[in-house]
Parts: C-alpha cells; structure tokens; sequence
C-alpha cells in the first residue's frame, strides 16, 4: 500500500506522521517528496548508499543546420525560444522540456542536453528504505524531481510518502497514484480554511483519505465539526505538548523518545488500512 | 515605497501572523497575499472585495473524440503521461505544452485556455488587500503570485503608500522566487527546530541567488534555547540581521481563532517584540534608498 | 529609420511605459516619415517569458532602435542578437522622448539594467 501525507497548510505536521508512522512499521519505504525543503533524513539519520542527479532535457541547436525558419519558436508555448535575424536563442529556465522543438525541426538541428535540477538520494535505517529528492536552489519546477524520487517505489513494501504542504502542482504529482492520502491538520481557522482546499484536491484525484489533528487542543472545534459533515474519518489525535515540540526541534522521533505512541502509529496503519477498504 | 516579503522555508513557522502584525503596526500600506495555494492572511483582515478577476493561467490540451483515429500519436510524444489509453487528455497531469496539439494528424486535439483561479482587490480595516485564490489542482501559481505583486504595487503608487507588505509562502519554488524578486527586503521566519534551520538555510539561498536583501526574526524561541542559539550563531555569521526573537505564547493561537492580529488581540512579550522588530525594520529600510 | 517606444497608451501624449516586456503599446515612430503608429503589446499576459516574446516581436518590426525605461537580461539578449539599439532609463511623454532621443540625449546601454521579472513587483 502507499499512503501519502499531505495537509496543504505547511507546519501541521506532515513530516512528524511520516516519520513516525514509518518507524513504527515493518518492510518501509519512506520518499520524502518534499523536494523544495526535505526534512525527513533530519529524523532518520539514514545511512546513504546512492546518489542520482535529476536532469531536464534542454533543446541545443546546431548553428550550421538551422536555418532560421522558426519552426521551433512557433511549437514552444513556453516562449522559451526567440529568433533573432534568424539565429535561433534558446531560455533554459523557461522550458519545460516537452521535446516539442526538437521533433518539429525541419533540418534535425536541435539535440536535447541534459540540465541538472536536482539529486535523488537513496538509504537505508533498520526496516526502512529512504529516498529523497532535493531540488537545487534557483531551480523553479519541483515536479520533474517528484517524479523521479516516486520511480523506486517498490510495491511490495509499505510505502509512506511525505507530500509537499500547499494545493498546487507540486502537492499533485506527490500525491498522484498513492492508495491513501492522510491528510494533517491544526485545529485553527488557517488550519481549517487550507484543510478544505486539500479535501477538494483529494477528492479531485478519487483517493480515498482521512484527517489527524495536530496539536488537538490548540483551537477550536471548527475542524470537527467540518471533518463530521462532510464524513471524514478523524484518524488520530495528537495533543500539543512541549515536549514534543522539544523532541522535535531535535530532529528526533516521538516513537523513540516518548512510550506508547509506537501503538498509536501502530493503530493508525491498521485504521488506515480499514478506511480504506470502506471507503475504496 | 518599500516592498517587504514574509518567507520561511519551511512551512507553519508563523509568517501569516506576523504579517497581520505588520499589517497592523505600519502606516500607508498595502498588503499582499501570495500565498495563492493556501491563503490565510484575509483570516486575519477580513476583506471587503472590492472587484474580482479570473485568472488564466496557461493551456490544457482536450481531445475532440470524434475527431481522433486513435493513432496514438499523441500518447506517444506526451512526457507528463496526461494521455489516457483511450487517448483522452488527464487535465490534472497535461502541462499544456500542446505537443500532442501540434503532432496530431487529424487536428483532434485542441489547447483551452485555462481559468484557474480568481484575484481580488479589497478594503480592510488595515488598508487595500490585494489576495487571489488558485484553482484545485491547478498549475501556474507563479504567474499568479506577480499578478498580485503587481497589483499591489500599481495601488501603492497610485495612493503614494510608504509600503507593500507580502506574506509569502512556503517552499524554494517559483511561487516563492516570484514573490521576492525585486523587494527591498526579505524577512525569513524562523522557528527553533533543525528542520527550521535546514529549511531557512535554503531559503538564504534563494534571496541570494536572486539578490535580495534578507533579515530573519526567530519565532517561537523559548522551545529550544540551544537551537536558538545554533540559529543566532549561523545567521551572525552570514551577517545577517536578527530583527528579533519572539516568545512561545498559546495566546497567539487564540488571536488566531478569533481572527484578529496579535496586536489587536493582546498586549503580552509577544506584542512588545514584534512592535520592537516593525520599529527595527522600519528605520533600517527608511536609512537605505 | 524607425524606432520602437514601449507605452502606456496609444499616442504620443501617452506616457513612455517603463516596462519592456509588459508595456500594453509599442508606439513606432519613423524618423524619415515623422509619423507614428501603435502596435498592442500581446506579453503582458503571457505566461513566462513575456520579454522574450515582447522582444520577438520587436525584432520582427524592422526597427533599428528601442526606447524604454527598462530592460531585463532575456529582452536584451534577444533585441541585441537582432542588432537593435537600445535606449534605456526614458521617462515622460512619447512625443518628449522622441525629441530627446532625436537630440540624441539618450544613451545607448550594453547590458540589462534590472534583474528578471522586474515588470513584476520592483520600484
């Protein structure tokens, strides 16, 4: 099974479920798609065994075949390619690398090259495997990085995947494909208010879902009372504690330093797996 | 005019209620939600729209079934896997480069243009908002977020404000990078975790990479003394400026429910430093021009 | 010889538009002739790379200079592998810049004088 953990408001905790839900399990994977700030291997500590480098293929052109016929410039909506007095000006950042230039030139004068975006890094911590991407800083596209963190997914263990916070593209292609999204959340207007943009993202995408609420007794009951009217299961409840905010700022895991909430994390994958069935 | 952005890295480190705090301590200003994906800053201003406006974002490609031979020519080229077996286009996943659009022999595939998402201009009790709301699952924020920022300058000028206060989002991307080009100064909102500190360090690498001048304020900083400390010792050394630290305190959250700013809501440690870090602000970005 | 001014508006009693990429008009004016037109500037709504495609577009009309306020590194790559001369730093009316640049007061830059994206958001 793999079970996203998204929130669309940042800081409610994503990183905390995914972590310790991960460390509570057997036979894991744990991606941190969380490409733009990955926080993850703070809390594993994984020993890292291989690194990739992610590319984007970029259009080059081969001055002594082109033309200037602009073919190229009319296929790019991305205005990533100008022709000036017929020499043909490519914008790296600006492409998206669809291939859509190269295809349509007349003459075979563009090659793709490979830009670099970012890096994969792959890892292991007792029972789990650890993937992560890290997009370059000055890089604007997250996605092409999410992507390729979500190419090792190995169905046959449990994977967790630690979303980006936020509703958009990035969140999308994180969340994309995975058989269950848990979706985080503090009960507080600005809580609230980005938790209904999230249900309507997950909804959009058919995944079945449920809500922990973080930070549980900081708020108001505004967060329950939504999660009841619109039928969503309230998964888990973690009170605000000082000392877990101290254990966290550490970069250590709850389950290792506080007893009993290796159980907690423990009922919530078999919660999980029962909602899902209900509601698959 | 000076144009300052709030920005984290990292998620849930407390730039929304520090810019309501803003918000409510400076004169003449404006203020601007970027934060489009998961906007909460009119939580805390209670808008008033004023006028509203449909944003089109980009293009998706749709297929005129009728149209298509089903040759497959178009799941063939697409690399965002937005073509369906059925050769039906996944709106969700289409980047809208239109290659599928262009390659198609029998021109069964049409670009539509996109309305993803709504901008506003409206009054508050503090001054004009300039907020937008992105469409689920949509792409483009980026584009978005300088519609705002735009905006938002064209009325400071018009009434000859002194600021435009940008709350921002989380994240390095470009909806970031889009809301801090240009400003006159960059406020990164740290919190004492580890996480905080990796996250803030990446975000110092974006303003540079785009040179924008940046100053930290650390937020919630009696939660771990000692990584407040690291985070002091690690912003002193890149000589950047602490504006200021700001205590722990449930009333913010409160303020929060309430949907009043800080300011407004209490008179506590937490207000006397942030009024000591807009004071500390101001008179540095009214020194340089 | 004919030379692009990026505008605000229309006519020559338009104010020069300080945006390259995002200005609504380019108003082109013929020396030799003395006339003007105006073109609508389509970039302002696109979604990237609105200089780029400004800068195409200019480069496209057979003008041999270009009069604005600024321009950032993407237009100026473009505009000058067109060898079109550029005029920065213009402000006022188009008719009050087109009488300096005859007079030749304008100077002609060799770089881009704002960073990317500056038609979004910068003083």
């Amino acid at each position: 099974m793999i079970i996203s953990v998204a929130s669309g408001k940042g800081g409610t905790g994503k990183t905390t479920v995914a972590v310790n839900l991960a460390l509570s399990l057997n036979n894991v994977q744990l991606l941190d798609c969380d490409v733009e700030e990955p926080n993850c291997h703070i809390f594993i500590k994984p020993v890292f065994e291989h690194r990739n480098t992610v590319f984007i293929p970029i259009p080059r052109v081969d001055q002594t075949k082109c033309d200037g016929c602009g073919r190229c410039q009319e296929v790019c909506v991305y205005n990533a390619i100008a022709i000036a007095k017929k020499k043909v000006l490519i914008f790296p950042e600006l492409c998206h690398g669809c291939g859509s230039c190269t295809h349509f030139c007349p003459h075979d004068a563009i090659k793709e090259e490979n830009k670099e975006i970012g890096v994969v890094e792959i890892g292991e911590k007792s029972e789990i495997q650890f993937i992560y991407g890290k997009l370059h800083i000055g890089e604007m596209m997250a996605p092409p990085v999410i992507r390729a963190v979500k190419k090792h997914i190995n169905k046959k263990r449990t994977v967790i995947i630690d979303a980006p916070p936020g509703t958009s593209c990035p969140v999308i292609t994180a969340v994309k494909g995975t058989d269950f999204v848990i979706l985080v959340t503090e009960p507080t207007p600005f809580g609230l208010n980005d938790l209904s943009l999230a249900v309507k993202v997950v909804r959009k995408l058919k995944i079945p879902f449920g809500v922990i609420i973080n930070r549980s007794d900081l708020g108001n009951e505004k967060t329950d009372e939504f999660c009841t009217s619109e039928h969503i299961p309230v998964l888990m409840r973690i009170p605000f504690s000082k000392k877990i905010a101290e254990i966290y700022s550490r970069g250590d895991s709850i389950i290792e330093a506080l007893p009993g909430y290796r159980e907690k994390f423990q009922r919530l994958f078999a919660k999980i797996k029962k909602v899902k069935i209900s509601q698959g | 005019m000076k144009q300052i952005v709030i920005i984290s890295g990292k998620g849930g480190t407390g730039k929304t209620v520090i810019t309501g705090a803003f918000a409510a301590l400076a004169e003449y200003k404006v203020m601007a939600d970027c934060d489009v994906d998961a906007a909460d800053l009119h939580l805390l201003l209670n808008p008033k729209i004023k006028n509203s406006h449909t944003f089109r974002g980009g293009i998706t490609a749709f297929t005129h079934k009728e149209l298509c031979e089903g040759c497959g020519a178009c799941r063939a080229v697409c690399r965002f896997e937005a073509v369906r077996e059925d050769f039906t286009i996944d709106p969700i996943s289409c980047e809208g480069c239109a290659f599928c659009h262009f390659v198609c022999p029998q021109n069964a595939i049409e670009m539509k243009v996109n309305t993803s998402g709504k901008w506003f201009v409206s009054d508050t009790r503090f001054g004009p908002l300039v907020h937008a709301k992105l469409g689920i699952a949509e792409e483009n924020s980026g584009k978005l977020v300088s519609l705002v920022r735009q905006k938002a300058k064209e009325i400071a000028e018009e009434k000859n404000y002194k600021w435009v206060i940008i709350d921002g989002s989380p994240g390095i991307g470009c909806p970031v990078i889009a809301s801090i080009t240009g400003v006159d100064c960059a406020v990164i909102v740290v919190e004492p975790t580890l996480s905080g500190l990796h996250d803030a360090e990446r975000v110092v690498g974006v303003t540079k990479h785009f040179n924008v001048p940046v100053k930290v304020i650390i937020n919630k900083y009696d939660l771990n003394c000692g990584m407040t400390e690291k985070i002091e010792r690690w912003f002193k050394d890149k000589n950047i400026q602490i504006l200021g630290k700001v205590v722990f305190n449930k009333a913010v959250v409160k303020s929060v429910v309430e949907g009043k700013t800080i300011i407004e809501y209490s008179n506590n440690q937490v207000t006397k430093t942030l009024r000591n870090i807009w004071r500390l602000l101001k008179e540095e970005l009214e020194r340089t021009n | 010889m004919k030379v692009a001014i990026s505008s605000s508006g229309t006519t020559v009693e338009s104010e020069v538009d300080l945006r390259f990429g995002r200005c609504p008009y380019y108003i082109i004016y013929d020396t030799e002739a003395e006339s003007f037109e105006h073109v609508e500037n389509k970039s302002g709504q696109a979604m990237g790379g609105a200089g780029i495609q400004a800068a195409q577009m200019v480069s496209d009309m057979n003008v041999e200079s270009l009069i604005t306020g600024n321009i950032g590194p993407n237009a100026f790559r473009v505009l000058s592998a067109a060898s079109i001369k550029i005029y920065s730093g213009a402000t006022g009316k188009i008719k009050d810049a087109v009488e300096k640049f005859k007079k030749g007061e304008y100077k002609q830059v060799n770089g881009p004088d704002v960073a990317p994206h500056f038609g979004m958001g910068r003083k």
